[in-house]
């Protein structure tokens, strides 16, 4: 598609977000904060709206016709995300609240189990707190390691190091597929290869990399794929854990409650199937409803369309950024998704989270929840724009005038 | 002038943009007889307040060391620099007083020093977001002149 194309379409899909027809301080908002969450489309909203006036009722358990309209909303909604990553099968997609949930229940059904001290557990160094905290409370409990894996200066994974730290103790391997404050497109493949061939699992933390690439989980190669819904359009609340069927069948439940049962008694309980042995309780039936929504909407656009938009206009960001005077960009991978993180001049981030936030503009600014991470540089946190399909030219252009105010203020 | 040009400069005064570019009483107090950390877990900003407190009971000296932005950093240097000679029951009160205001806007009359300087911080209290980065410092010593050990959290 040529540039002028892509450009076109983009405003097509700006206006099917309702929260981005709005002023902030008198200004017209700029998000540029969709790696923390994005916005969603009225056909998300919508079909959030509709289950919850015509179809709501518990799902899996009533005979009646609203319980039944819920579950095959709720089931459908599975069977959509089968098919956006390309599982194999429904079996294998547990429906969370949240990649962070779905890490630590791997953490905890499929690692706690199974380690034991002096076994290793290998990540990198500019993983989300989400792809950390959750291994070191498992080491904790176990007495196994935690490894992680150095990144160059350009925030890149040493891929290299990284394949020599796995050895015959490690357990299990766990990275970003895109990090989040740096959007570093990670080599999960090439990881998930060399790893196959030692029979060492691989979760992959997949968070900022469904709302930005063609996710094929089958050929990533990976055995777990975590994400969230609210990073891809979708309702907060909402999360996906895949996982290898095999892999799922042999874990025991991560929470008891109704729903993840087929028999109960005080001597014994008999566990549900696949997926729903890890799904206790009551689940997000209307945010699961919105994810289903937000991944119909993704489809209809097409994945890899996004994705060379996207790409287009982070390379345009990036040089518009690299202009500023006093700018100094974080995180120069060569393979790269939606996310520029910068410092300007000495001006704490969040004081320029601020001013830009005066004139319209939305970004991050702290640590973005990867501490080593911001170690690694030497600082305490960056500011960071976050791209997604309904940004444009525009946005990125009132945020390079937004930088020039912040300068005039500490001049 | 602009709205949004008026609310930036109320909140970067010049007086805040001074403090938190050469702040007062920065660094180790090594012969400090308080010391507390200051965390603000929003953004990950620390700073370590120290204090000498002499046997009469007044703080000698009141130092901080740590990274933040302007508002936290300058609010820091204009704390060691409003605390410094003060009998610590009355610095406690200005803690209580910075920080009502800062939260609230509520004044109390008379505490007995003027504050008057730490109204360049007024305008903090239309950033909400912003609150807490103005509050850490007086949190800080508020923790470490009880000899709290936990650090300061403005959560």
């Amino acid at each position: 598609m040529s540039a002028t194309a892509a450009f076109a379409s983009a405003a097509d899909w700006r206006g099917d977000f309702p929260a981005l027809a709005q002023s902030v301080h008198g200004r017209p908002l700029v998000f540029l904060d969709s790696a923390a969450s994005a916005q969603q489309p009225a056909a998300v909203i919508d079909a959030v709206a509709q289950y919850q006036r015509e179809n709501h009722a518990n799902v899996h358990r009533g005979v009646y016709t609203l319980s039944h309209r819920a579950t095959e909303a709720y089931e459908g909604a599975r069977d959509k995300i089968v098919d956006f990553i390309n599982a194999e099968s429904r079996n294998e997609i547990v429906l969370t609240s949240g990649t962070t949930e779905s890490i630590n229940l791997i953490a905890q059904s499929f690692c706690r189990p199974r380690l034991h001290a002096g076994d290793k557990i290998v990540i990198t160094h500019l993983e989300h707190h989400a792809n950390i905290v959750p291994w070191q409370l498992v080491c904790e409990q176990t007495g196994a390691e935690l490894v992680v894996a150095p990144i160059n200066d350009r925030g890149e994974v040493e891929l290299d190091a990284m394949l020599e730290l796995i050895d015959d103790k490690t357990f299990l391997i766990g990275m970003a597929h895109v990090a989040n404050a740096l959007g570093t497109v990670c080599p999960v493949r090439k990881v998930a290869e060399y790893a196959k061939a030692r029979g060492i699992p691989v979760v992959v933390d997949g968070a900022q990399g469904v709302p930005h690439l063609d996710v094929d989980v089958q050929d990533l190669g990976c055995d777990f794929y975590a994400f969230s819904g609210h990073k891809m359009f979708g309702p907060t609340g909402t999360g996906v854990l895949y996982g290898r069927e095999a892999l799922l069948e042999d874990m025991p439940p991560w929470q008891g409650g109704g729903d993840m049962i087929l028999e109960v008694s005080f001597d014994k309980t008999i566990y549900n199937e696949l997926p729903y042995k890890f799904e206790a309780g009551t689940p997000n039936i209307s945010g699961v409803v919105g994810l289903g929504a937000a991944i119909d909407y993704l489809q209809a656009i097409c994945m890899e369309r996004i994705a060379d938009y996207e790409h287009q206009l982070h390379d345009y960001m990036v040089g518009e950024l690299e202009k500023v005077d006093g700018i100094r960009l974080i995180g120069e991978a060569r393979d790269k998704a939606s996310v520029q993180s910068f410092l300007l001049d000495d001006i704490h981030s969040h004081d320029l989270g601020t001013i830009l936030d005066h004139q319209g503009v939305a970004i991050r600014t702290g640590h973005h929840c990867a501490m080593p991470l911001m170690q690694h540089f030497g600082i305490s946190g960056t500011s960071r724009a976050s791209l997604a399909l309904y940004n444009n030219r525009d946005d990125i252009d009132c945020l390079i005038t937004a930088l020039g105010k912040a300068r005039e203020i500490f001049a | 002038m602009t709205r949004e040009g008026s609310d930036m400069q109320d909140l970067y005064r010049e007086l805040i943009l001074d403090h938190s570019r050469s702040p007062r009483h920065f660094g180790k107090l090594e012969n400090a007889t308080h010391t507390a950390d200051g965390i603000n877990p929003l953004c990950g900003d620390k700073l370590k307040v120290y204090v000498r407190v002499g046997t009469g009971g007044d703080i000698e000296s009141a130092y901080f060391e740590g990274s933040g932005c302007a508002i936290s950093v300058a609010s820091a240097s204009l704390m060691t620099d409003t605390v410094t000679g003060l009998p610590v029951d009355t610095a406690e009160a200005c803690c209580e007083e910075i920080t009502a205001r800062l939260t609230t806007g509520s004044r109390h009359d008379d505490i007995g020093i003027d504050l008057e300087r730490l109204r360049a911080l007024d305008g903090v209290r239309q950033f909400p977001s912003r609150v807490k980065c103005a509050t850490l410092a007086w949190h800080a010593l508020h923790a470490a002149l009880n000899n709290n050990m936990t650090p300061a959290s403005t959560e």
